[in-house]
């Protein structure tokens, strides 16, 4: 279980406790939380499950897979620092995680 | 006007298996999708990937199961229209008139939603007043490639549509090719050309860059690119050319009174048929009570979904079930002995 902080475009935060092997796109759309289309279901095919995570928690997290910086080229607005959360799988090592969402996903 | 018993929205997986089911039982459909190709997410966004949870099938790719759909279908004569998104459907007397983006019109009693997540658009650029010069100096696709002669054009994108008109137009054009990092997702034939090209001066090439802002009085005149680190260049330019990807967009499905709920369509689980009679959704795009967005759910929906249209097709006959290993009826249809 890890508490994950999402916080959208307008600023509005939503703390909840996601549980781990679940990824960090499954526990905004099992929340309802607005800001995370996943129109793909996770398959890496979409970039509509688009985050940005600031530095410190960047680094830590596991780096990307092959394809997934190729999808965030089709993202809204990617930065470097960009990530697609249905490739962030849930661990404890995720507790306290902050993303943030972009203005829009398409 | 075009007649049909149901009108098929969506060639995707499950349109083309509901489109097999139709002519199974002895109607006629027509299907559209705004793609350019057969085969729906199958074939745009996995056609390399693969499936493993097909019945009786142990693993295919997404391009595999579409050949093998269009394949199974090869009985039947379906007209497909392509590259035309469905704008209206609205009713006329007992039937349902349905109007693309190019101008076609049906008329049926039966309209089938596969549509997926929505119809597929071009991702455009983030900027606001990028909107303002859409379709004049914006442009997300090439129909005419001539209008760029002597002109200078700006590139965005790291996919093969990016490299390969940044390669074609730069015979006759000055040209920009902007991408947001080091790495081209495009074919490494297409990088090492673009690289060549860049060297001989015949190509700009920006990495780390993105669109920051677009500027001109009545026409465009010139944008401003920025780096990671913050770094602005400003770029005179007669074209932009964004080649981002297609994005799902739910679309005009909006706007036809259906009870839609974040872009899923409700319907019932003995028709599929949505709160508009005559109007059914199968596949992603449809949600009910336990709905699994899989490929085969899309199937068992379709199925159901057609024999529903056979009642508004067919009102005075009555729909009898059968086989395909045992009817004589089907084995006709199918053209098998």
């Amino acid at each position: 279980m890890a508490k994950i902080t999402y916080i959208e475009n307008n600023g509005k935060s939503h703390t909840i406790n996601v549980e781990n092997g679940l990824t960090v796109m499954e526990g905004a759309v099992q929340n309802d939380i607005p800001g995370i289309d996943a129109d793909c279901g996770g398959s890496m095919a979409c970039a509509t499950c688009h985050v940005y995570v600031k530095e410190d928690w960047f680094n830590k997290l596991p780096p990307k897979q092959d394809g997934e910086d190729d999808m965030l080229d089709q993202a809204y607005e990617p930065k470097s620092n960009s990530r697609l959360s249905c490739q962030l799988i849930v661990s404890n090592e995720l507790d306290g995680l902050i993303v943030n969402l972009p203005q829009k996903q398409v | 006007m075009i007649k049909t018993d149901a009108l098929i929205i969506g060639a995707g997986p499950t349109g083309l298996f509901t489109a097999h089911q139709l002519k199974l039982i002895g109607l006629n459909c027509e299907i559209v999708d705004n793609l350019d190709k057969i085969g729906g997410q199958c074939i745009e966004l996995y056609p390399d990937k693969p499936i493993y949870d097909i019945p009786a099938i142990p693993e295919c790719t997404g391009e595999e199961l579409t050949k093998n759909l269009i394949e199974q279908l090869k009985p039947f004569n379906i007209k497909f229209h392509l590259s035309e998104r469905v704008d209206q459907v609205k009713k006329v007397n007992d039937n349902w008139n349905v109007q693309t983006n190019k101008g076609t019109e049906f008329s049926t009693p039966n309209v089938i939603i596969a549509g997926g997540v929505g119809s597929f658009e071009p991702r455009k650029f983030a900027p606001k007043e990028c909107a303002n010069y859409e379709n004049k100096s914006i442009l997300y696709s090439v129909k005419d490639k001539y209008i760029f002669k002597g002109k200078t054009v700006s590139i965005f994108g790291g996919g093969d549509s990016a490299l390969d008109w940044a390669i074609e137009l730069s015979k006759d054009s000055k040209v920009n090719l902007i991408h947001r990092r080091d790495e081209f997702r495009g074919a490494q034939l297409s990088v090492n050309k673009v690289n060549e090209l860049k060297e001989i001066g015949k190509i700009n090439l920006y990495t780390k860059y993105q669109l920051k802002s677009v500027n001109g009085k009545n026409k465009l005149e010139n944008i401003e690119i920025i780096s990671d680190n913050k770094e602005v260049k400003k770029l005179d330019t007669d074209y932009v050319l964004g080649f981002f990807g297609l994005i799902m967009q739910l679309g005009p499905i909006a706007e036809w009174g259906l009870n839609i709920d974040k872009k899923t369509v409700a319907v019932d689980t003995e028709k599929f048929e949505t709160n508009q009679k005559g109007i059914y959704a199968v596949g992603d795009i449809c949600s009910y009570p336990g709905k699994l967005k899989l490929i085969l759910s899309g199937f068992h929906e379709g199925a159901l979904a057609a024999r529903a249209c056979f009642k508004l097709a067919r009102p005075n006959e009555k729909y009898r079930f059968e086989f395909t290993t045992s009817s004589k009826t089907i084995k006709d249809r199918l053209g098998v002995k």
